[in-house]
C-alpha cells in the first residue's frame, strides 16, 4: 500500500466510524517489511521473510471508549469490522475523560525530517545480508576450542504507517532498521554458557558488519568457569549494554497509567530530589538520526525535547491524553523517544578502575520490581573487581533494593552509549548494593 | 461464496451472539472424500485440496525435504475495569498462513496475510529458497489426523456478548471494595481468544483445530497509613464462557483482599544460600524454569542446554518423576494437536530420576530418531515452530507437607510468583517471588515478598531432597516467552523442599 493509499483507507474507516455514530475516530495504519537471516555451525539455519499489515482504530461513541485491530484491510471487511466495533463500545461504560487530544496539541507539519529512513536498504541483494552474517559467524566459529555453537543473525526492517485522527490531526512516518546479532556458546567445568554481541543501526551504510562473532567470543571465554561469591553490600559498575534494565522500572514509574493506578514509586515527586546530583535524563525525540527520532507520537502530539531528571530532581512525567485528563496533568508524551542520560568523564576500565571491591555486572537474569513501593530483585552476572582489576566472572547472584534508595547512590555516570539504541545511558557505578551469593 | 459463512471480521465476543461460524458447506475438492470437519476448516479459510498442493508444490519446488501450511484466524477480546467501571475494550483479528520449508534441519519460512493463490504462491518460493536445488512433486495420499479435544466448552466465546462479561468484571470489583475499606484502586480484565487452525504438509497429512482460551486478571491496590501494596491474582482456561462463574468472582476477590493485606506485614529475608520450600501449585515454575528449558531439544541438538550430555542419567532422587502434558482437559497448556500437525500427550521428563525424554519438535525428533512429543508450537502463523513445553508438572512425592516445613530450621516458603527465566547453557534460572514466608526452627512465620531467586537448573533438580504427597496444578495465567515469540503454558508441583538456592534480600 502506498502512503495515499492508506490515508485514503483510513479516511474511509473513519468517515464510516462518526456515520456509525462514534464522535471521535483515530485510524493508524502500519505496514512492515522484515528479513531475518540465521546462520548456525556453517551453514544457514533460517531465512525469514515477512510482510505484514495492521489497522488499529480507536472509538469514542457517546462517551464511551474501546480500541480494535485487524490485519483484515480490504474495504468491505474494515467497514463491518468498524461498525461492530461502534455497537461493541456502546455496551461499556461512560468514561468521561476519553477525547481524542486537543488539536492545538498536534504536530502541524514543517518540521525537519526526523532521518530514520535509508532508501538504499531496498536495494541490498538478499545475498550480501546472507554474507554479511557469515563473515561475523566465521569470526567465531572453530576458533577456539572449548567452542560448541555458533549463531549470527541479520535482521532488518522497513516500516511505513500513517495515522489520522477525526479532529484534524494526519501524519505518515517511514523508518528502517537493521542489526546484526552473534550468540557463541562454549563448554566450561562448570556447564555451557553463552554470550553475545550485536550491532544495530537505521542506515545500511552506517550498520557495523564486522568485529560482532569477535566479540561475541571474547565475551563469552572471559566469563568461563565462573562462582559466586559471598553476600554482601559491593559497589557495582553497570555495563551500558544492561544499564537500561534498571532505568525500565524508574520509566514505568514515570507513566501516566502508573501514577493514577496508584502503582508509581514516584508520584508526587515533581520537583523533588529521587536520585543522586548525578543524574540527568532528557527525552529528546528532535535529534537528527537518532532511533527515538520523531515528529509526533502515537496520539499525534507534537514531539517537544523535555528534561525528565535534572540533576537528580524530577521535572516530568511521561503523560498521555487520557491520563492527563485523570490526573488534571498537561500531556507530555505517553511514550519516550530517545532517552538521553548524562555523560561522565570515564570509560568503562576507567568506573572498573575505581573499584577497591566490587562487582561489574554484565547481564541480568529475571527478577522483577514492584511498581508501587520500588522494591526490586534481579539476578545478575559479571565479574568480581578488586583493587580496579577484574579477579574472576560470578553469576547466579542478587541484587535487591529499593529504587528510591538505590538512585541516591549512584556515584558516576561513564562516558559510553551504546551504538544506534534509543536509550543512551552509559556504564554506572552505584555505591553499596545488596548481593546475595553464598 | 457466501460472505456471512466466514465471518473473518467479526469482533467476537465483543458483540452479541448472532453469526455463528463454520456452518456445512461446499465441498472442496471433486472426486475426493474428506471428513465433514475438515471440508469446513478448507471453507474457513476458502482454499481447496488442490490450491493447498499447489501450495506446497512451489514450497517444494527448490528441492526441499518437507513444507508445511498452518493456516490461523484468531480473534482476542479483552474487557477491562477500572474507576469501578467496565469502560474499555479491546479486539483484534488476526489472519493469514505461514509456509515453512524444511532442508535438512535448515529452515526457510515466509507468511502470508492475504489468501489468495497469487500470495500464497510468492509467500511458498520464498520460503522455498532455503533450499537450491530442484524439486519433483510427488503425489500424496491425504491422510486426516481428527485430534481428541482437550478443551471441554459449552459456549463458545464466538456466541458470547460483552453483556455476559461486564457483571463478572462489576462483581470482581465491588466484592473486593466491600471486603476492605483500605482499598483504593482494583483492576480487572477479561479475556477471550478463539483461533482457527488448519493444518497441511507435504506428507500429506490433513488437520485442524479450534482453541478456545480464556483469561481473568484481578489487580487490588491498597493504602494503609500512606503506603501502598498491590496484588494480582489470575486465573486462566482453555474453555468457554462457562468459566466465569460467580464463585470464581468470589475466589479471586477473596485472594486479591488478603494477599494485598498480607503485602504490608512483609519483610525482606536475609540475603544469601538456603533452604526453599516450594508451595503445591504455582511453584511449578521451578521446573519450567529450572529444567523444562533446557529439556527442550532445540537447546540438546545444538549442544547449547545444560542437559545436553544427560540423557538416561540420574538427574534427580529416585522419588521425582517430571512429565509434559498436552492432554488436561481445560488446562491453560492443554493442545489438542500441535502446531506441526503431531498429536499431543503426557510425555516423562524424568521417570523415578532419571533423564527419559527432551520435549522435541520435527526437526529435533528427526535429529534424534525419536516419534515427535508434540511440543512443536508456535506463537501465530506469523512464527515458525519450536520445541515449547505445555503444563509441566511433577508426581506426587512420598512426604508430607508439614513434614517438610518442620524440617527447615532456617529458611523460606514460597507460594506465588510473577516471572521467572533461565540461562539455558549455563543453568541459572530465576523466579520472582511475589509472596511467601520465613521458616523459622519448622515453622511458619513472618510473610515476605518482591524478592528474586536464584540457582542452577540441574543442580536444584538433584537438590530437591524432599516432595510431598499434594501435587496440585496452578490455574493462574502463564505465558511462555521464548526467541520473541509467547505461547500459553501451565504448570504444577507438590510441595517440596530444595536443599539450597540463592535467595534476594538484605545484607544485615
Amino acid at each position: 500500500m502506498t502512503t495515499k493509499e492508506k490515508y485514503e483507507l483510513a479516511a474511509i474507516v473513519i468517515e464510516h466510524a462518526l456515520k456509525c455514530g462514534a464522535q471521535g475516530a483515530s485510524v493508524a495504519i502500519d505496514e512492515s517489511r522484515s528479513n531475518e537471516i540465521e546462520i548456525r555451525d556453517k551453514q544457514i539455519d533460517r531465512l525469514t521473510e515477512s510482510n505484514r499489515n495492521s489497522l488499529s482504530l480507536r472509538l469514542f461513541v457517546d462517551k464511551k471508549y474501546s480500541a480494535h485491530s485487524t490485519n483484515r484491510l480490504k474495504k468491505e471487511d474494515l467497514l463491518k469490522f468498524t461498525e461492530e466495533a461502534v455497537a461493541a463500545t456502546r455496551y461499556l461504560a461512560e468514561d468521561e475523560f476519553r477525547q481524542l487530544p486537543e488539536p492545538e496539541l498536534y504536530y502541524r507539519g514543517g518540521g525537519a525530517d526526523p532521518g530514520i529512513f535509508d532508501p538504499v536498504l531496498e536495494t541490498v541483494d538478499p545475498k550480501s545480508k546472507i554474507d554479511i552474517a557469515f563473515d561475523l559467524h566465521d569470526e567465531a566459529f572453530g576458533k577456539d576450542e572449548r567452542i560448541i555453537s555458533v549463531s549470527s543473525f541479520y535482521s532488518d526492517s522497513i516500516s511505513n504507517s500513517v495515522l489520522v485522527t477525526s479532529n484534524g490531526f494526519k501524519g505518515d512516518s517511514a523508518r528502517t532498521d537493521m542489526a546484526v546479532y552473534v550468540t557463541v556458546s562454549i563448554k566450561d567445568d562448570t556447564g555451557r554458557p553463552s554470550d553475545y554481541w550485536f550491532e544495530q543501526a537505521l542506515f545500511y551504510d552506517k550498520l557495523v558488519k564486522t568485529g560482532v562473532g569477535k566479540k561475541a567470543l571474547e565475551r563469552v571465554l572471559q566469563k568461563a568457569n565462573p562462582k559466586k561469591i559471598n553476600s554482601g553490600k559491593y559497589s557495582m559498575v553497570l555495563e551500558n549494554r544492561v544499564a537500561r534494565n534498571l532505568l525500565e522500572p524508574l520509566y514505568n514509574a514515570l507513566s501516566g497509567y502508573s501514577l493514577y493506578q496508584k502503582q508509581s514509586f514516584l508520584a508526587g515527586k515533581e520537583g523533588k530530589q529521587i536520585a543522586s546530583g548525578i543524574m540527568t535524563i532528557e527525552d529528546d525525540p528532535t535529534l537528527p538520526s537518532e532511533p527515538g527520532s520523531r515528529l509526533f507520537d502515537d496520539e499525534g502530539l507534537a514531539a517537544v525535547k523535555r528534561i525528565i531528571i535534572e540533576n537528580g530532581v524530577l521535572r516530568n512525567y511521561y503523560i498521555d491524553t487520557y491520563y492527563g485528563r485523570k490526573l488534571r496533568m498537561k500531556p507530555t508524551s505517553g511514550s519516550s523517544s530517545n532517552v538521553i542520560f548524562k555523560k561522565g568523564e570515564k570509560d568503562l576500565q576507567g568506573l572498573i578502575s575505581t573499584l577497591k571491591k566490587g562487582i561489574l555486572v554484565t547481564g541480568f537474569n529475571g527478577g522483577n520490581c514492584n511498581g508501587s513501593t520500588g522494591d526490586f530483585s534481579y539476578g545478575i552476572e559479571g565479574f568480581y573487581i578488586e583493587n580496579g582489576k577484574i579477579i574472576h566472572p560470578v553469576n547466579e547472584m542478587n541484587i535487591t533494593g529499593n529504587m528510591n534508595d538505590l538512585w541516591f547512590r549512584l556515584a558516576e555516570a561513564g562516558n559510553d552509549y551504546i551504538k544506534g539504541s534509543s536509550v543512551k545511558v552509559p556504564s554506572l557505578l552505584i555505591d553499596n548494593v545488596d548481593f546475595s551469593g553464598i | 461464496m457466501n460472505y456471512k459463512r466466514r465471518d473473518f471480521i467479526k469482533i467476537g465476543s465483543l458483540t452479541i451472539a448472532g453469526t455463528v461460524m463454520i456452518p456445512p458447506f461446499l465441498k472442496s475438492c471433486k472426486g475426493l472424500q474428506l471428513s465433514d470437519k475438515a471440508e469446513s476448516y478448507m471453507d474457513h479459510f476458502e482454499v481447496t485440496l488442490r490450491q493447498l498442493g499447489e501450495v506446497i508444490n512451489t514450497a517444494m519446488s527448490k528441492g526441499a525435504d518437507y513444507a508445511d501450511l498452518f493456516f490461523e484466524h484468531t480473534m482476542e477480546n479483552y474487557a477491562g475495569l477500572e474507576d469501578r467501571k467496565v469502560n474499555r475494550a479491546y479486539s483484534n483479528i488476526n489472519f493469514g498462513v505461514g509456509i515453512r520449508v524444511l532442508k535438512g534441519d535448515q529452515t526457510g519460512f515466509a507468511f502470508s496475510e492475504d489468501l489468495t493463490m497469487e500470495a500464497m504462491l510468492k509467500a511458498a518460493k520464498t520460503a522455498a529458497s532455503i533450499a537450491d536445488s530442484t524439486g519433483k512433486s510427488m503425489p500424496v495420499s491425504i491422510s486426516e489426523y481428527a485430534a481428541p479435544n482437550y478443551y471441554p466448552y459449552t459456549t463458545s466465546w464466538e456466541d458470547t456478548s460483552i453483556n455476559f462479561k461486564i457483571p463478572f468484571l462489576q462483581k470482581v470489583n465491588d466484592r473486593i471494595f466491600e471486603l476492605d475499606k483500605n482499598v483504593v484502586r482494583v483492576n480487572a480484565t477479561i479475556g477471550d481468544s478463539t483461533s482457527y487452525i488448519l493444518f497441511y504438509n507435504s506428507e500429506g497429512l490433513l488437520t485442524w483445530d479450534y482453541r478456545p482460551l480464556v483469561l481473568m486478571y484481578v489487580t487490588c491496590i491498597m493504602e494503609k497509613e500512606g503506603r501502598i501494596e498491590n496484588f494480582t491474582v489470575s486465573r486462566s482456561s482453555r474453555g468457554g464462557a462457562e468459566f466465569l462463574t460467580n464463585e470464581l468472582v468470589e475466589a479471586l476477590a477473596s485472594e486479591a483482599v488478603k494477599k494485598t493485606i498480607i503485602q504490608f506485614e512483609a519483610v525482606k529475608p536475609e540475603a544469601g544460600e538456603m533452604e526453599v520450600v516450594m508451595s503445591a501449585g504455582e511453584s511449578g515454575i521451578l521446573l519450567h524454569e529450572a529444567i523444562g528449558h533446557a529439556f527442550e531439544a532445540d537447546f540438546n541438538r545444538k549442544g547449547t542446554s545444560i542437559f545436553a550430555d544427560k540423557m538416561g542419567k540420574k538427574v534427580a532422587e529416585p522419588f521425582i518423576s517430571i512429565y509434559d502434558d498436552g492432554t488436561l482437559p481445560g488446562n491453560r497448556g492443554a493442545l489438542n494437536v500441535d502446531d506441526e500437525g503431531n498429536p499431543t500427550e503426557k510425555t516423562p521428563l524424568v521417570k523415578d530420576g532419571i533423564l527419559t525424554s527432551y520435549l522435541h519438535d520435527r526437526i529435533s525428533a528427526k535429529y534424534y530418531k525419536v516419534k515427535p512429543t508434540g511440543n512443536g508450537r508456535r506463537q501465530d502463523f506469523r512464527n515458525i515452530p519450536l520445541p515449547r513445553m505445555r503444563c509441566t508438572t511433577m508426581e506426587n512425592g512420598p512426604h508430607t507437607r508439614e513434614e517438610i516445613i518442620a524440617s527447615v530450621k532456617k529458611g523460606i516458603y514460597v507460594d506465588t510468583f510473577s516471572n521467572g527465566q533461565v540461562n539455558i547453557g549455563a543453568g541459572d534460572f530465576t523466579f520472582f517471588v511475589k509472596s511467601g514466608y520465613l521458616i523459622e526452627n519448622g515453622k511458619l512465620t513472618r510473610p515476605i515478598k518482591d524478592i528474586n531467586i536464584i540457582g542452577n537448573g540441574p543442580q536444584a533438580l538433584a537438590d530437591i531432597v524432599m516432595a510431598a504427597n499434594d501435587t496440585r496444578l496452578s490455574d493462574s495465567t502463564w505465558t511462555c516467552g521464548k526467541n520473541g515469540q509467547g505461547v500459553p503454558v501451565s504448570m504444577g508441583l507438590p510441595t517440596v523442599k530444595i536443599r539450597k538456592l540463592t535467595v534476594g534480600g538484605t545484607n544485615i
